[in-house]
């Protein structure tokens, strides 16, 4: 039979294919080399170059490549940007931790660009085969990462439990696909989208329904909303720090890129009410579970496994605000989730670095109690971790108060004012366990049997924090330059 | 006779899908499994997908049941044993659940009935030019990128296992002890 | 009668006589065999039961058959008596696609029953032929899986175990051999395979153009059906018969048979897709300037040639298993994965190679 080959942009996918290229050298340099160190400073800079191409990416007309398959628009590329700040600062991190450690491997900055790839696919996709490819690719890798410490019982825990709830939400994705594809007999979401507005009678089909159900459970799951986020303490507990960093930020952000798109192309115009309200009402109960679970915990690295559940919940209202009015109240909901990711990029592995300096072999140095005195021990790594939790909390002037501020806003406008209303309740619940770090960082101090010896901070994650912390006040002063990036951020 | 044959089989379907849940003994669960498999094979075979049929005999009976009877008996006692009872009342809410998603998707199946796939290709030309062409023509080229991300995806996963299953002699000596956390 | 029945029909006879005509020559191989194996080890083999001992396996047939039919008390019943059939079931129905002949017969019955009848030389030619002997040959494992597991026996148990990672491991390299002969035919039928070696005057067989494939095929047949030096699942002095353990009487012959059928199977499969199948070099030339009498009796030259051809490769496990030392099973497996698998791949990829040069070359595409 005759073949037809298509023409093929590579360029539209360039930053995707310098992430899985780079991920094979640093594979083939695994061999070569005995110093694990190299690979991942060669990781780091690998993703600089991984960066690159976004810039002209970001200024092209939105072509759509490989069949219409994938798409990189602007909203793909302000993503590809996020999930790689994110794989850059996390392997900052990872390459202090896993050297205290004793595990610094090769394969684990492989596995972090890998799935960073799949992050990027899941963003990039407009088909739901790819969006499920790229939703394997990246979770694999992270069930492994999870598990990476293969010397810790709770790393292992981690991997397991990872490993099989994700492959149930996985199955339910993947059963939500299959009845979406039986309804409207395609893939691919543009055409899906096509289908119900010039099929007018299928649009109450309720096969649809139920696949668009299945393929929001399998998202929450990926997201840890909240019914379904029984992993998470446990997983980002248990899983290296470094790897907790990258997995709390980038899993969540894929998630919220792939459903995004789904919801807004796909079913835009079809079972708006429906899932307009589950979604809020996981918004509800994901940010008020999660704060008042975040509440009780003594540790650190729980403490914030939960707050990150209750991030799931403040994103999902911006999810909820997207069936909006009009065409502006949308991409304003759009890009307001954009910059929520992206500020939570930051002020979250800013968090975590800290708790992986913290972190001593063979001990936990993840309660509360261990950051006792730390002011006095490493003062400029008190004074970040303030400014972390005081953007996490969302107080003003830090770029997590703006984050706030343009979804809580995007839902005044989209006609959710009481979500919007729960959402700032909750925002003033979690400063008790927020502010309650740095009370232990700054106020116990004259206790008597707390260490006080300095805490070395080396070069890597120094400047991971340093990074960090600058964004986080910078574009907390001057937050124009990075929302107008993200406005550029429309669906092609 | 084809409405006989599926009739008979389809019958066949179920009853094995339903002994993979309800046996107590995990090898019997494997093999209905594996008689799920076959009959979904010649579902495949009487929809005239020839190719469909036999990959799904190749990868799932021959390749996948076989690895699960194989971590059967690897895990032994532990998985072999039986199962008290089925009558509980979460497996109750479970039958009542799946019974609405039943009736909901046959209410909708004779609601609104399927238009069925949109491909561009004929049974005029899957008989010329054979149906393992014509996939693999597709593959490489509407689903091209698919591929390769399978390819990926694949990659992904020998990296993990190969790490996970790693001797732990090789492992650096440094590492952290085992540790159970509260 | 409609037609449709009595084609029907057809296969249905077709089917028994193939079964039983393997059953028939198992009964004769395995007093070959026996025999072989005992010149090479410089003995005389069986030659007590009849003349030159002929009728040794016949009376080995009668004793099983004559002996109790017993069920140890500790084994799983259901999976124990079913796992002999299994194994002989799935060996068997790869017959149903292998070609033995060229040409379809057709009996001209139109004065009788109004219809002619065609005598296929093979049961089923399907399009995905070559898929279809992959996937059956790849469900031979479960027979001596199921029998080793319900015999709930350690020995047993670690014979079937040790087979289903043999028998995964193997059909890697087994599928990718088969896979470079496939992306060099274009096809997926098997009789269109056997017809592309005819081309040449019959010299195409693919055995001279793709030794590496061929070789690889038969050390990976070897190991699917646990043939020397391959046949750790039932290992005598370390596993005391391994999954065969605690099975006696014709259920013991029944496994016995599968064994021989399912190595027998992989001979026809090599003689069809690697050795020409039914066809001789020149064969079909000489035939071609013969009398039409002679020309009418190609189909039995064909089967005589492909029975004779399967025999011979037959024989030749039998030297093997005579002439090599059993492996240890960690070299088994590092063997399959560290070498075949590779190697397999590499030859893929430069089959493919080869033909997209060659293709360029040619102007092609």
């Amino acid at each position: 039979m005759p073949i037809e080959f298509p023409v093929l942009n590579f360029f539209a996918l360039s930053p995707i294919i310098v992430v899985i290229v780079l991920a094979l050298v640093v594979m083939f340099m695994d061999m070569l080399s005995s110093d694990k160190t190299v690979l991942g400073y060669l990781t780091v800079f690998g993703l600089f170059g991984a960066l690159m191409p976004c810039v002209p990416l970001l200024n092209q007309t939105k072509a759509p490549t490989f069949q219409n398959m994938v798409v990189s628009d602007g909203y793909a590329v302000v993503f590809y940007i996020i999930f790689i700040v994110t794989a850059l600062l996390s392997s900052l991190i990872a390459l202090t931790y896993l050297e205290n450690r004793g595990m610094q491997q090769g394969e684990y900055y492989i596995l972090i660009l890998l799935s960073t790839s799949g992050m990027m696919l899941m963003a990039a996709s407009t088909d739901l085969i790819v969006t499920f490819l790229g939703l394997e690719i990246m979770s694999i890798a992270l069930y492994v990462l999870a598990g990476f410490n293969r010397r810790s019982i709770s790393s292992g825990e981690a991997g397991l439990k990872y490993f099989l709830l994700g492959a149930f939400a996985s199955a339910f994705f993947l059963y939500g696909v299959a009845f979406i594809y039986g309804a409207t007999g395609s893939t691919n979401i543009h055409e899906i989208g096509g289908w119900f507005s010039t099929n007018e009678i299928y649009q109450s089909n309720p096969i649809a329904l139920v696949g668009l159900a299945l393929l929001i459970i399998g998202f929450a799951f990926k997201v840890a909303a909240v019914p379904f986020h029984w992993w998470t303490p446990d997983v980002y507990h248990g899983a290296p720090t470094s790897a907790t960093a990258f997995m709390a930020v980038g899993a969540k952000a894929a998630g919220f890129a792939a459903l995004v798109r789904i919801l807004a192309i796909s079913f835009g115009g079809v079972f708006t009410v429906q899932w307009q309200i589950a979604i809020s009402l996981l918004a509800v109960i994901t940010m008020t579970s999660g704060n008042i679970a975040a509440l009780a915990q003594k540790d650190v690295k729980r403490m914030l496994a939960y707050s990150s559940i209750a991030h799931a919940g403040y994103l999902l209202v911006g999810v909820a605000a997207l069936p909006a009015s009009n065409e502006l109240y949308r991409v304003q909901a759009v890009s307001g989730l954009l910059f929520y990711l992206m500020s939570y990029a930051f002020m979250n592995i800013g968090a975590f670095a800290v708790v992986a300096l913290l972190e001593k072999q063979g001990k936990i140095g993840t309660k509360l109690s261990d950051y006792t005195t730390l002011s006095t021990r490493q003062p400029f790594v008190a004074f970040v971790m303030l400014l972390f939790m005081f953007s996490l909390t969302g107080i003003p002037p830090f770029i997590g108060f703006w984050g706030k501020w343009y979804i809580f806003w995007a839902a005044v406008d989209a006609n959710l004012g009481w979500l919007a209303a729960i959402g700032m309740i909750n925002s003033a619940i979690s400063a008790f366990y927020y502010l309650s770090v740095v009370v232990q960082m700054y106020m116990h101090t004259e206790q008597a049997d707390v260490e006080t010896t300095p805490i070395a901070l080396p070069a890597p994650i120094a400047i991971a924090v340093t990074v960090t912390a600058m964004f986080t006040l910078l574009f907390g002063l001057w937050p124009t330059p990075l929302i107008n990036l993200m406005s550029l951020a429309v669906f092609g | 006779m084809e409405l006989t044959i599926f009739i008979i089989v389809a019958v066949l379907s179920v009853v094995s899908a339903l002994g993979v849940i309800f046996n107590k003994n995990v090898v019997y669960s494997a093999l209905f499994l594996l008689v799920n498999f076959l009959t979904i094979a010649v579902f495949y075979l009487m929809l005239n997908a020839q190719f469909l049929g036999m990959v799904q005999i190749l990868v799932y009976a021959g390749a996948i049941v076989v690895l699960i009877l194989f971590v059967v008996m690897l895990l032994g006692e532990q998985l072999g044993e039986d199962i008290s009872s089925w009558v509980t009342p979460a497996n109750g809410v479970i039958i009542v659940l799946a019974l609405i998603l039943l009736t909901i998707i046959g209410t909708a199946v004779t609601d609104y009935p399927t238009t069925g796939a949109k491909g561009d290709f004929t049974p005029e030309l899957i008989q010329e030019y054979g149906q393992a062409e014509m996939i693999g023509v597709t593959l490489f080229t509407d689903y091209l990128l698919s591929v390769q991300l399978a390819g990926v995806l694949l990659l992904v996963g020998i990296v993990g296992v190969i790490w996970l299953a790693r001797n732990d002699e090789q492992l650096p000596a440094t590492g952290d002890v085992p540790t159970k956390e509260a | 009668m409609s037609q449709e029945i009595v084609q029907l029909l057809v296969d249905i006879v077709k089917l028994i006589i193939i079964a039983s005509v393997i059953m028939g020559i198992f009964t004769f191989i395995l007093l070959v065999e026996r025999k072989l194996i005992g010149r090479f080890t410089r003995r005389y083999g069986p030659n007590r039961v009849g003349p030159f001992g002929l009728l040794q396996s016949i009376a080995d047939a009668v004793k099983m058959m004559l002996k109790e039919e017993m069920v140890p008390g500790h084994v799983d019943k259901v999976i124990y008596v079913m796992a002999p059939g299994m194994a002989l079931m799935t060996a068997l129905s790869v017959f149903a696609v292998i070609p033995f002949a060229r040409d379809t017969v057709v009996l001209p019955l139109e004065s009788l029953i109004g219809f002619s009848v065609y005598l296929t030389p093979w049961v089923a030619d399907i399009n995905v032929g070559v898929l279809y002997l992959l996937a059956v040959g790849s469900l031979g494992s479960y027979g001596i899986i199921l029998g080793g597991w319900s015999s709930n026996n350690k020995y047993s148990l670690l014979g079937a175990l040790r087979t289903s990672a043999q028998m995964l491991s193997y059909e890697l390299p087994l599928g990718v051999a088969v896979l470079s002969v496939v992306v060099m035919t274009g096809t997926l039928r098997v009789t269109e395979i056997v017809e592309w070696q005819t081309q040449f005057a019959g010299l195409a067989w693919i055995v001279f153009l793709q030794p590496v494939a061929f070789l690889i095929f038969f050390i990976s047949a070897l190991a699917e059906a646990g043939r020397a030096p391959f046949d750790l699942p039932e290992t005598e002095n370390e596993l005391i018969g391994g999954f065969m353990t605690e099975y006696g009487a014709l259920k013991f012959g029944l496994f016995q048979a599968a064994e021989f059928v399912h190595a027998m199977m992989f001979c026809t499969i090599t003689v069809t897709v690697f050795l020409g199948g039914w066809n001789m070099p020149f064969l079909n030339e000489i035939l071609n300037i013969m009398p039409t009498p002679i020309q009418a009796l190609a189909p039995v030259l064909h089967l005589g040639i492909f029975i004779g051809k399967s025999l011979a490769v037959y024989c030749s496990l039998i030297w093997i298993r005579a002439s090599v030392p059993r492996m240890r099973f960690d070299q088994l497996m590092a063997f399959c994965w560290k070498w075949l698998l590779p190697i397999a791949l590499l030859n893929l990829f430069a089959t493919v190679m080869g033909l997209a040069i060659t293709a360029e070359l040619l102007g092609l595409w």
